[in-house]
Order: C-alpha cells, then sequence, then structure tokens
C-alpha cells in the first residue's frame, strides 16, 4: 500500500470520527501547546510589568534594601510629567524616529525596487547588503565612535577627501548639532536593510498577471506604479515601519555607545535616560513610572497604528 | 520566455537597478570592511592619519583579544628568554608580555549558548503555539495573539527593573537559563507569529490523513507538520538569533561576570591608552562570523519568512 | 523585611566563621582595567606563592567599572571575593553591608589605620566620614595631575616665541591661568610637520570624566560643595562667584586649547592624544603615569609631570581607592589573609616599585621617596591636598546630575556657569530632600 499523504488524503474519512477515538482531546491538546508560552510571557513579562507599576508609586531604590519603603501616590508620575528635561528627551527621541524611518523607507524601499529589476546577481547582493543588520548594535555604536574621529577617523576623512571641508574642523558626535544626525545616519546603515527585505517581500507577492491586466488597459508605467505597486506594498511598508518605530522607541545599546547621550542631552534618548535613572542613579520607583509612561506611549501609538494598518490590509 | 513580457523589466533598466544597488552595496559596505580590515592593522597602523587602506596585514588585533597583556620593567624584559611562539614575538613587540588568556572566549561561549540555547526554545514552543493556533479553536484565541505581540513593544528596561529583582531573589541573576528563558520571552511572540503563517500555509488534510491512518495526534504533528514547515522553522530561527546574539541591554544589566555574552565585552576592549580598535574589530569579526554563516546558509528562507509571517492576519 | 535581615546576618555569621565553609583556596580580585592592576597581578604572585591560594582577577574597563561592579554587589554575585572599588562607593556599600567592616580584623591583627596618610584613610576607608568605621584598606593613592612634553617645552624657538608672546619664560604652570596660557601657545602649532594641540582634558559624558576634570579648577578656585561640612547648605557654596569663574575657565580651556573631537573624552582618550604626539599637556591620573614614563615615543626625557596647579588655594580631584572584602565571599579567611598581607610595610614598597601608588606612611615618609620616581615629588603634594566629590550612598545621582549640567554648559554651549551652578544645586536639593537630608 502507498503510504504518500496525498493517498491518505484519497482515503480520508470525516476527521471528527477520528478525533473521537484518541486518548487526549483536541482542546487539551491545544492547552498543552499554547501553555508554555502564556506561562513564559505571564512570568517574564506580564508579572514584572506589574510590579513595575507597584514600584512606581514608591520611592523604592534597588540598591538600597535597607532604607524605609514608603508610598508616595502619584508623586513620581508628577514629577516626570512637569519635567522640562524629560520633554525634551521626548523631542529627542521623537526626531530620531521620525528621520531614522523616513530615511529608512525611501531609501529601503527604493533598493528593494531596484532589485526587483530581477537583474543577474541580484540574490548576492541582497545578502551583501543585509550583513551591516547583522552586526551587534552595540559593537556598532562602538566602531562609529571610531569612524567619526576628527582625526583619525574615515568619516571625517573622506568628507575632506570630497568637499575639502578639513577633517578635524568638525567633530561629527561633538557640539555644533552634528550629533542627532550622526546617530541617525548609523541607524540607517544598519537597519535599511531591514526595511529592504520585507518591501522586497511585498514586491514578489504582486501576481504578474495585474500588471499584465493593467498593460492591456494601456495604463501608464508611471500609473501602474501609482496604483499597483505602491498600494499592494503599502502593507508591507507600514509594517515595516511599525517594527522599526518600536524598535527605535525602544533603542539603547547602539546610541549609548555612540555618544553616551551627549554632547550635553542632545542625543539623549528617553530610554537612555530612563536606564541611567533606573540602573545608574537606582531611583527604582521614580524609573518605574517613568517606564511605564515610555510603554503606554508606544502601546498606545502602536494600537492606533496596528488598526490603520488593518484598514490598509483590508482595502 | 519567448514571447514579450510587460512584467519582465528591459535590459536597460535592468542594468541602471543593477549599478544603482552595486553601488549602495559598495558605500554600505565600506563601514563593514573597516571593521574586518582594521582587525588585521597593527596598533599604530589603525590609528594613522590620513587612515590607510594599504597595510601591512597584522594579527596583532587577534592576539590581543584572546589575552590580557602585562608592562614589565625594562630590566626584566631584557632578561626574558625569547619568545616561544608567534603570538609570543607579537606581543614582545608591543613591549608587553602575555599574563594570561582574556575573557573573549568564555563570553564567546557564553553566546553560542545563551544565543543557540534561547533560539531553541523561542522555536520549540513558538511552533507548538503556532500550531495551535493554526489548528484548533482556543478561546480568545484573537486576544491571546494579540497579547503576544504585544509583549513585543515594552521598552526593555520596563520590564529590566522587576526581572532585575526577581532574578536577584530567585538566584537566575548572572546565569546561563535566567538569559535563556528571558530572550525566549522576547523573542517567542516573533516565532508564534512567523511561524503560525508557514503552518497556516500547510494544507490540513494531509494531517488529517495521518490521523486516519492510526496517527496521534502528536505523531500526526512530528511527522507531518514539522517537516512541512521546516523552511520557516528555519527563517524565523535566523530572526531569533539574530537578536539574541547581539542583544546588549539585558546582558548588561543582568549579568557580569559568569554569563555575560561578547556584546557587552567587545566595547570594552581597552589597551594601553586609548581603545584597541584592532582588537575590537577583530572581536566583532569573529562575533559576526557565526551569524552570517548561519543566514548565508539559511538565505533562501529569509526572503520566504517575511513573505509568509508578514502579512498574514 | 525583618525575617530576610535575620537571614542574612545568620549567613553572614556563618561565613565570617569559616571553619565551616572550607572553600577550595581562591580568590577573585576585582577592581579596573588599567596598568596598576596588571602591577597588582604580577605583585600578588608573591602571596600565590607564600599561601597556596590561587589568585583570579575581574578587571572591568572603567567606563562600564562603576555600573559593573555596584550591580554585582546589588545583586548579590559571588563573583568578587576582593574589590578595589571607587571612593565614592563606601557610602553605599557600608549602608548596605555590601563591604565587610574590618575594625575587629585590624585590631586583631594589629594594622593600625595610623600607619596610612590620612587623606587617604578618610577617603578611601571610613563611613560615615571621618569616623573611625573602616570598611577598606587604603590600597591605591591618586589623584588627578598633569604632564607635558619637556622635550617641546626646552626647544630653543619654541621658548623664545613664548617669551615673546607673553613676557616670560615657558615651565610648568604654577597657576591654572598660566595652564591655560601655555596651552592656548601650543594650539595649532607646527610641530615637526604636524599640527599639535594645547591639552587634552576629561569631557566624558557618561560615567564621571567631566565632573573630574573641571573639579580639578573648581577646587583650585576654592570651590566647597556645603557652607558647612554635613550641613547640606549650598547655597553660596557651589555657585560661589569663584566656582562660576573656574567653571568659566575650564570651558575656556576646552573651547579654545584642546585638540577637535575631544569632546567625550576621558582617561583612555587623554593618553591617547598625548602618546600619539597631538598634545603639548594632558590632564590624567598619576596612576597612568609610570607607564607613561616608560612609554617608548612619548615617555623617558620626552615627558614631565606636574601637580595640578593652584589659583586660590592648592588643591586636586582625589581619585584612588581601598581595598574592602566583599561581605558575601564564600572565602573570607581567604580574603582577609590577602588584606593581611598586602598592609604589609615591605609589600607595600614592593607595590610602589612596581608602580602601584602606595598610602602606607613607611614608604611616603621614606627619604628617598621622593627621588623614586619622576611624579614621586608631585604625587606627595598632590595627595596633601586631595578633594572629593560626595561619597554619599545617593553619590550617583549626584554625580550624574553634575555630569549632565557641566557637559551641557561645557561643550554642547547651553546657558551659562552660572545657571549651570545654579541648576546643580536644585538638582542636588532634590536629592537630599528625598534622602531626607536637607
Amino acid at each position: 500500500m502507498t503510504n504518500t499523504p496525498i493517498d491518505r488524503l484519497a482515503r480520508a474519512t470525516p476527521p471528527d470520527m477520528a478525533k473521537k477515538v484518541r486518548g487526549l482531546s483536541d482542546r487539551a491538546i491545544a492547552w498543552i501547546f499554547v501553555a508554555p508560552t502564556i506561562f513564559l510571557l505571564l512570568a517574564i513579562n506580564i508579572f514584572p510589568l506589574i510590579w513595575t507599576v507597584r514600584l512606581s508609586f514608591t520611592n523604592y531604590a534597588a540598591n538600597r534594601p535597607n532604607r524605609e519603603v514608603e508610598f508616595v501616590g502619584l508623586r513620581n508620575y508628577i514629577r516626570i510629567l512637569t519635567d522640562d528635561g524629560i520633554w525634551a528627551n521626548m523631542q529627542t527621541t521623537a526626531h530620531f524616529l521620525i528621520w531614522t524611518i523616513v530615511l529608512q523607507v525611501v531609501i529601503g524601499f527604493s533598493l528593494a525596487w531596484l532589485i526587483n529589476r530581477k537583474f543577474k546577481g541580484n540574490d548576492l547582493l541582497t545578502t551583501l547588503i543585509v550583513l551591516p543588520m547583522m552586526l551587534s548594535p552595540a559593537v556598532v555604536g562602538n566602531f562609529w565612535t571610531f569612524l567619526y574621529q576628527p582625526q583619525i577617523g574615515l568619516i571625517n576623512y573622506v568628507v575632506e577627501l570630497f568637499t575639502g571641508i578639513p577633517a578635524s574642523s568638525f567633530s561629527m558626535l561633538g557640539p555644533g548639532g552634528l550629533a542627532k544626525w550622526s546617530i541617525i545616519i548609523v541607524d540607517t546603515w544598519m537597519w535599511t536593510p531591514f526595511v529592504m527585505l520585507i518591501c522586497l517581500a511585498g514586491l514578489r507577492s504582486i501576481p504578474d498577471y495585474i500588471y499584465e491586466a493593467a498593460e492591456i488597459d494601456r495604463a501608464s508605467k508611471w500609473r501602474q506604479f501609482w496604483t499597483i505597486t505602491v498600494p499592494m506594498v503599502l502593507p508591507f511598508l507600514m509594517l515595516a515601519v511599525l517594527f522599526r518605530g518600536i524598535e527605535n522607541f525602544k533603542m539603547f545599546d547602539m546610541v549609548v555607545l555612540l555618544t553616551g547621550g551627549g554632547p550635553g542631552n542632545e542625543t539623549l534618548l528617553a530610554s537612555i535616560d530612563l536606564k541611567r535613572e533606573a540602573f545608574e542613579k537606582w531611583r527604582t520607583g521614580y524609573s518605574s513610572a517613568y517606564a511605564i509612561i515610555l510603554f503606554v506611549t508606544v502601546f498606545g501609538l502602536a494600537s492606533i497604528y496596528v488598526k490603520a494598518l488593518n484598514k490598509v490590509k483590508e482595502r | 520566455m519567448s514571447a514579450y513580457s510587460v512584467t519582465e523589466p528591459t535590459g536597460r533598466s535592468k542594468l541602471v537597478a543593477a549599478v544603482l544597488v552595486t553601488l549602495y552595496m559598495v558605500i554600505t559596505l565600506i563601514p563593514l570592511a573597516w571593521i574586518i580590515s582594521t582587525g588585521f592593522k597593527s596598533g599604530p597602523d589603525s590609528i594613522s592619519y590620513p587612515p590607510k587602506v594599504v597595510f601591512e596585514p597584522s594579527l596583532e588585533g587577534y592576539v590581543n583579544l584572546f589575552t590580557t597583556r602585562t608592562r614589565v620593567s625594562q630590566e626584566a624584559f631584557a632578561a626574558l628568554p625569547p619568545a616561544e611562539t608567534w603570538y609570543d614575538q607579537i606581543v614582545r613587540d608591543q613591549g608587553m608580555v602575555i599574563a594570561g588568556p582574556s575573557r573573549f572566549g568564555e563570553r564567546f561561549m557564553n553566546s553560542v549558548i545563551i544565543g543557540f540555547g534561547s533560539t531553541f526554545l523561542s522555536i520549540f514552543l513558538g511552533t507548538l503555539a503556532a500550531y495551535a493556533f493554526s489548528r484548533f479553536k482556543v478561546p480568545l484565541k484573537d486576544d491571546l495573539l494579540f497579547f503576544i505581540l504585544s509583549t513585543r513593544m515594552m521598552p526593555p528596561i520596563a520590564v529590566a527593573i522587576p526581572i532585575f529583582l526577581m532574578y536577584r531573589e530567585l538566584g537566575l541573576s548572572d546565569t546561563h537559563l535566567g538569559m535563556i528563558l528571558l530572550y525566549t520571552a522576547v523573542n517567542i511572540s516573533l516565532a508564534v507569529w512567523l511561524l503560525k503563517g508557514f503552518i497556516d500555509e500547510i494544507p490540513r488534510e494531509y494531517e488529517e490523513a495521518a490521523l486516519i491512518d492510526g496517527y496521534t495526534r502528536f505523531q500526526a504533528f512530528r511527522k507531518v507538520v514539522l517537516p512541512q514547515a521546516a523552511t520557516g522553522i528555519a527563517s524565523t530561527a535566523i530572526f531569533c538569533l539574530i537578536f539574541a546574539w547581539n542583544e546588549y541591554a539585558f546582558a548588561v544589566l543582568l549579568t557580569s561576570g559568569t554569563a555575560q555574552t561578547a556584546p557587552p565585552f567587545i566595547p570594552t576592549i581597552i589597551g594601553v591608552g586609548g581603545q584597541d580598535w584592532p582588537a575590537v574589530a577583530a572581536g566583532a569579526t569573529i562575533f559576526l562570523l557565526p551569524v552570517m554563516i548561519f543566514t548565508i546558509l539559511l538565505r533562501k528562507h529569509l526572503l520566504r519568512g517575511i513573505t509568509f509571517g508578514a502579512v498574514r492576519k | 523585611m525583618k525575617a530576610r535581615l535575620l537571614a542574612a546576618s545568620a549567613v553572614a555569621a556563618l561565613l565570617s566563621s569559616g571553619a565551616a565553609h572550607a572553600q577550595a583556596n581562591e580568590l577573585t580580585l576585582c577592581w579596573a582595567a588599567w596598568d596598576p592592576a596588571n602591577a597588582l597581578v604580577e605583585l600578588s604572585k608573591d602571596f600565590e606563592a607564600q599561601t597556596g591560594t590561587k589568585m583570579n582577577f575581574e578587571f572591568v574597563p572603567w567606563p562600564n567599572f562603576a555600573d559593573r561592579m555596584l550591580n554585582e554587589l546589588n545583586s548579590g554575585g559571588q563573583l568578587c571575593d576582593l574589590l578595589i572599588g571607587d571612593s565614592q562607593w563606601i557610602g553605599g556599600a557600608a549602608e548596605n553591608n555590601w563591604y565587610l567592616r574590618l575594625n575587629d580584623f585590624f585590631d586583631q591583627e594589629g594594622i593600625s589605620m595610623d600607619d596610612f596618610a590620612p587623606a587617604t584613610v578618610y577617603a578611601y576607608s571610613t563611613w560615615p566620614k571621618g569616623t573611625p568605621n573602616y570598611f577598606a584598606l587604603p590600597a591605591m593613592g591618586d589623584a588627578n595631575g598633569w604632564f607635558y612634553r619637556k622635550d617641546w617645552f626646552a626647544r630653543p624657538e619654541i621658548q623664545a616665541a613664548f617669551k615673546e608672546k607673553y613676557g616670560r619664560d615657558l615651565a610648568e604652570p604654577k597657576t591654572q591661568k598660566e595652564l591655560l596660557e601655555i596651552a592656548q601657545f601650543f594650539q595649532g602649532r607646527e610641530i615637526d610637520g604636524k599640527t599639535v594641540y594645547g591639552a587634552s582634558i576629561f569631557t566624558e559624558r557618561g560615567s564621571e570624566g567631566i565632573t573630574m576634570g573641571a573639579t580639578g579648577a573648581l577646587y583650585a578656585w576654592g570651590f566647597k560643595y556645603e557652607n558647612t561640612p554635613g550641613k547640606y547648605d549650598m547655597e553660596g557654596a557651589v555657585n560661589s562667584p569663584e566656582a562660576v569663574e573656574a567653571l568659566e575657565f575650564y570651558k575656556e580651556l576646552y573651547k579654545t586649547a584642546t585638540p577637535p573631537g575631544y569632546d567625550n573624552a576621558y582617561m583612555e582618550q587623554s593618553l591617547d592624544a598625548f602618546k600619539s604626539g597631538q598634545v603639548a599637556m594632558a590632564m590624567n591620573w598619576f596612576a597612568f603615569f609610570p607607564g607613561l614614563y616608560a612609554d617608548p615615543n612619548t615617555g623617558g626625557d620626552k615627558i614631565d609631570f606636574f601637580v595640578n596647579p593652584a589659583q586660590n588655594v592648592a588643591a586636586s580631584t582625589l581619585g584612588g581607592q581601598g581595598i574592602s572584602v566583599v561581605a558575601n565571599t564564600d572565602n573570607m579567611d581567604g580574603a582577609l589573609a590577602y588584606i593581611k598581607w598586602f598592609a604589609q610595610p615591605d609589600v607595600q614598597a614592593k607595590w610602589w616599585s612596581m608602580g602601584g601608588y602606595s598610602c602606607h606612611n613607611a614608604v611616603l615618609n621614606d627619604p628617598g621617596f621622593k627621588d623614586s620616581a619622576p611624579f614621586a615629588g608631585d604625587f606627595l603634594d598632590a595627595m596633601g591636598g586631595v578633594q572629593d566629590f560626595w561619597q554619599e550612598p545617593a553619590y550617583a545621582q549626584l554625580l550624574l546630575a553634575m555630569q549632565e549640567r557641566l557637559h551641557n554648559y561645557i561643550v554642547a554651549d547651553k546657558g551659562t556657569a552660572q545657571e549651570a551652578l545654579d541648576g546643580l544645586i536644585a538638582d542636588w536639593t532634590e536629592v537630599f530632600e528625598d534622602e531626607g537630608k536637607l
């Protein structure tokens, strides 16, 4: 008797009958399969989150177990929301977030669109372009401080080579307002391939017959691009934006190693500030409130965004 | 294809595209090439001005990465017996002697244990959950799925504080197990979502036929579904590994001596005066290799992973 | 809470009895990764030979040292048996029982703190400050000092040019303002076909760099943290006119006399700039001076050293550390044996000869000490006038507030010196209010 799935399929009887004779019900199996995941998430995400909420109403300091813990009500939240410094950090974060997304979407989509010309060797090029994304962000941040060195670094040297501006006359990570662009450059360098990959997936998901139909209708290439390519890729692109947005809102490792938040506070992203409050100043209660505010912000923005994404998908 | 096809780009547009993409590739790979080449420079060459493109290759960076060195007094240095090995010699040329191995080897092994351990666990749990969500009526399915996804939105620091406290109580601070569990918890949302997309693609009829043949659900899952989902599992594994391998924030906050991975270590390689850039670059290069090889081996699945998982709801 | 405390003290008692926990005879000593640490490895070989103990070392680079070690102590880790921790940690470490109180041990072994330089005992060992409660043995005396290119200073054409411009001889600066002039004089000058710069100074943002650098100027102008010690009355002290002037001075030094791109520089970058021949002068901790003197390219007769110049008062920023026993250790006896060994005068003398800065009077008061190294005399001068940052349990909050205010003013050009210091008082007041000290 042959035993390929197709043959078995041919002999198939209604599955409901079969189920009843097996030991475990499907419902039990479903629970056995899902439970470990849910349990892990409850233990390592949800329980800590609830704990954070609780701590956020206290003056607890994790490095001082012998100090009395007081309940301080909403004081931590009021302090944070009325602190100009924190609003400035939020603006820094927004600046970083918006520009990295804009640049990565524009470059990433263009690249994907070009690669989708399916020229010879596009596979190899794709694999090579993806490489920066494999690096550790911490190592990237660290190494780029070297590339940005005014005297010995590659970047300033190249700028001097092409523009004649003396390499030691400007400092990419120093005062003068360049630093907040420098971190955007590094993030874009590293993560554009990610956006590109997702866009490429989107472009490849468009069936050829749609274009063929458009061609029969004599739609111009330009029109095809705007009425077929863009709308069909949009859900993918929006997903890429969601991922990058969430990741960059949480951004910590790369920037902390690149600038440490400086010069002054120019690149002090909210999550770097949070880390400082929580694990260097050890203001556990205060930083818990800070963390909750950040989480609510990203969660709120992401929920609105996901709703929009679903609408786009349904179209 | 012999007939004219409207979807096949013209030769010229292909050429233009190839040139532009190659150009981007070259520019974007310069920093990476700089990392790799700096690993083979000597200390003075690495910080020379103008930056050196052509240089005499040296293994100084790699030797420094794996050793700790110490400076001894000039008399003691002169009295030393001749260097026994090539790496001794490289260190002597810098005017120092090897004091012992560095911690890089241990850190790298920690990365291997934690990176691959958590990837395996994420895939294992993720596949089970994804299968259940794909095939069974799970109560509150949509809510559960959204809940799983939403855990990905938490800033690591938001949960790091209580995890730090919790691990301190449970004795999980600075342990491999603690880090594996943590990275698994972060990765599992991605794993479930990507894998569910793949399993949805596998026709149910296959398993149903197997069930009729007398397989139990478990057997059907193992012998029919798993082999079919191999591609999806591979591409999900890439994404999980990239995260766990490179993660920094948790590693720096929750580990110190025993279970610390390589990312917090590499940026802190300091030579005598200033950061030891060749050694940093050597560390970055070695550290990139496993995940790069893993990705190149599985590159066919990389794109498919996104295609399947990404837009499926 | 009480039960846990009880359990903790029970565990501590159990550990200190030692006998029950006769571990394999190994010790791990934690310190920062720098030249003196390598010297300590060499020195410790004698201890290993004498006792059969195997010494392990965990050296953490400076930028991560505080983070990593405080985290380790705080999470109850067992990595370190012995810790050479920074002086500012002692308040917190004592308050939380992370360090073993050493008084009984000192009494029992006849180790007297009178044998160590008073400034180091005060700074590295005591908590509360100045009381005879010892949590460490002074291990490594240190202060922020300066070094310069003696060979450049000696060149006749440079000397002539300097004299023409400032009407005095080019020599080691005696005041901060002289230092600024010399640095500005060298800034952008061509020497041997290379553009060189004035001085490399600390400007680092993330950990403690810019505070350690700027306090060199602040203390020299007479900066005080409080009007009355112990009262936390900072208004008028922290933002005194002298303090404002000192801060403006440090900014001018940074803006007009440092190499480009040194806007986030600490110890390593300062050394880097000097060793690569970019700067005429540099500030750094005395700990690095033996290594600098031994450097084949810029050491030897090309380098000389000077103590932080006075302006209104002679003062230097304190560095340095004491060695403590981590209360959580599982080899208490071994750790104490190490301290006992380390405290011996002949070991201390060898420590100094290998590049460690002993704080032992037998070493420092030796008539030959001043001439034992070109920086030995400067070191004694510096230790005579050292001042340290707050050592409060909340020191990290105080330090990070100062880092932020200083970097914003000095490097990022935000606001004035007066505003920076006023803001600092506000930040610090908030911390002390939270502490219940104000």
